[in-house]
């Protein structure tokens, strides 16, 4: 959690895309009690099924925590869903695209 | 030979369902087209398997199965165990779906683009009150779902008693919204078939996340209901969003706590009533759950505690059929729940038997003993009490384990977390108890998760 890295900018909007990888997945693991690690949830993981196990309800959880977080609210029409969760790298770039906070 | 209408509403203009993508209302002579359209299509198999998970296409496969003689089969889950053991229940079976990407291991029937207004003639169909037109599964303590027949009466009667107490009015344009699938008893009832009885709207739906149900509320008139479960509920407070206005909210699946039915009544500015059912017995009682706890009975339907087994009976349930929860002050007209018996669990809404899982569990190849164990719900807790697992099978990792037990359960029941241990906690007699299990998950240093 230590995280030395000292950032000159600390606005949350300009958070480096890695920055808000790991911020994610430390808000899924906090929020849904995963077993792993925030830093074990690799970019490009799937989150569904076979790679972190998150069904609809854990989805529902993390929209929910991500909507407070970052001042979004997502959507399932226009856009996949499926798409959205199918890994922390697109749910991050689906938040840094519609964040308001 | 007695019959009833297929629905209740009056006159081919009357809306029977909203399309919410493009807010057109669909009549009921455009809907019984559709149903005529479907009905020529079908294949020769007498059981039909409806995934359409638009809910609009979902009701017109139902009506057209039902039209057509066929019956509906609404498995718990579609699990590719679960759908080779529909097969073997139903060798005739086929799959309607309105997904492209269905890969569901049955014949399938693709749902028909809609077609423009025909101009047959009008008639609703008669269903005869004996007809079986659908056959609803719970996942039954060996492993096997357990086939629960419904008739078209027993269906009328149920849905029509609730109508009437939950105060849902006859032709009055109401639509009803659902965040809940039709494939299960709750869906079923409340989300279709109570629109079709009652003359009123269902819409095509199942918004997701808060802000789709907010867009789905507002793109239909009012009156309006809303269907929906604890979790929908909970997630579209915590929201903050400015919620349409809603003239009724009902839901079920697993119990409210007094004070999210109070909120929901208040933000809503709308009653709440909580349905209580069961797949094999469909929806038997209600309560207005921020007001009090006691379930009251629909009319004729009496529980009967006998052997510490509680039955309900009467009404449209017409063989003594047992309940899976624990009751307490039975009387007459209402009783009180007292949780559920202990091999049953409910998670979000989904039951399994809890001996069902060990079964499982204990099939898989390479698992030489393994037990599933459900920790007590907290009711401070925010989010949804999961299942956990302890195995012995030392040539497995959990990855490997995962994905086997994913072609047998929904994925609300997979273990979290799922401990890999050289010993299963069992007494001398090898009997494992809920406390060795308790202990085990509650000792950091026990066992560890294989990765």
């Amino acid at each position: 959690m230590h995280n030395d890295q000292k950032t000159t900018d600390t606005t949350s909007s300009s958070t480096s895309t890695e920055e808000l990888q790991r911020e994610v997945a430390e808000l899924m693991v906090e929020c849904l009690n995963l077993e792993v690690a925030a830093d074990q949830i690799l970019a490009d993981d799937p989150l569904y099924e076979d790679g972190l196990g998150l069904d609809s309800i854990d989805v529902l959880e993390v929209a929910l925590v991500v909507s407070k977080r970052y001042g979004l609210q997502l959507r399932d029409d226009n856009v996949d869903n499926q798409h959205i969760f199918s890994s922390l790298r697109n749910l991050s770039d689906y938040i840094a695209s519609k964040r308001t906070l | 030979m007695t019959t009833l209408p297929l629905v209740s509403h009056l006159t081919p203009d009357s809306i029977i369902a909203w399309r919410n993508r493009d807010g057109d209302a669909v009549t009921l002579h455009q809907f019984l087209a559709d149903v005529n359209q479907l009905v020529s299509l079908f294949p020769a198999g007498s059981h039909m398997l409806n995934m359409c998970s638009d809910r609009y296409h979902f009701s017109v496969g139902l009506a057209a199965a039902i039209v057509a003689n066929k019956v509906s089969l609404l498995p718990s889950t579609h699990t590719p165990e679960v759908i080779r053991q529909i097969k073997a229940f139903a060798p005739d079976v086929f799959c309607l779906t309105d997904n492209e990407n269905c890969n569901v291991d049955l014949p399938q029937l693709a749902f028909p683009l809609a077609q423009k207004n025909d101009t047959s003639l009008f008639a609703i169909p008669q269903i005869n009150r004996e007809q079986c037109v659908a056959i609803v599964f719970t996942s039954g303590s060996t492993g096997h779902p357990k086939p629960h027949p419904k008739t078209w009466a027993a269906l009328v009667s149920s849905i029509q008693a609730q109508a009437l107490r939950i105060g849902l009015q006859h032709h009055a344009g109401t639509t009803l919204i659902s965040t809940v699938p039709p494939q299960h008893m709750y869906g079923l009832e409340s989300s279709v078939l109570i629109a079709w009885f009652t003359g009123n709207a269902l819409c095509d739906a199942q918004p997701f996340y808060p802000a789709d149900v907010c867009q789905t509320l507002s793109a239909v008139p009012s009156p309006r209901v809303l269907v929906s479960s604890p979790v929908h509920l909970r997630t579209l407070l915590d929201a903050d969003l400015i919620i349409p206005k809603v003239d009724q909210i009902l839901s079920a699946t697993a119990p409210l706590t007094i004070e999210l039915a109070q909120k929901v009544e208040s933000h809503c500015d709308a009653p709440l009533f909580e349905i209580y059912g069961s797949t094999e017995t469909g929806l038997i009682a209600t309560r207005r759950s921020s007001q009090t706890d006691k379930w009251q009975l629909l009319p004729e339907i009496h529980l009967i505690a006998k052997d510490e087994k509680v039955y309900a009976m009467g009404g449209h349930i017409n063989t003594l059929t047992i309940m899976n929860d624990v009751f307490d002050a039975i009387t007459k007209t209402d009783f009180l729940l007292r949780g559920r018996v202990d091999d049953m669990i409910n998670i979000a809404g989904r039951r399994h038997s809890l001996a069902s899982l060990n079964h499982i569990l204990n099939s898989i190849p390479g698992v030489i003993d393994g037990a599933f164990y459900m920790p007590d719900e907290n009711d401070n807790s925010s989010t949804t009490t999961r299942l956990s697992a302890c195995v012995v099978a030392p040539e497995l990792n959990a990855t490997q384990l995962l994905s086997m037990l994913r072609d047998f359960i929904a994925p609300v029941f997979l273990p979290r977390p799922l401990l890999f241990i050289d010993k299963l906690p069992r007494n001398e007699t090898g009997k494992l108890s809920r406390a060795s299990l308790h202990d085990l998950f509650h000792s950091p240093h026990l066992g560890k998760s294989n990765e």
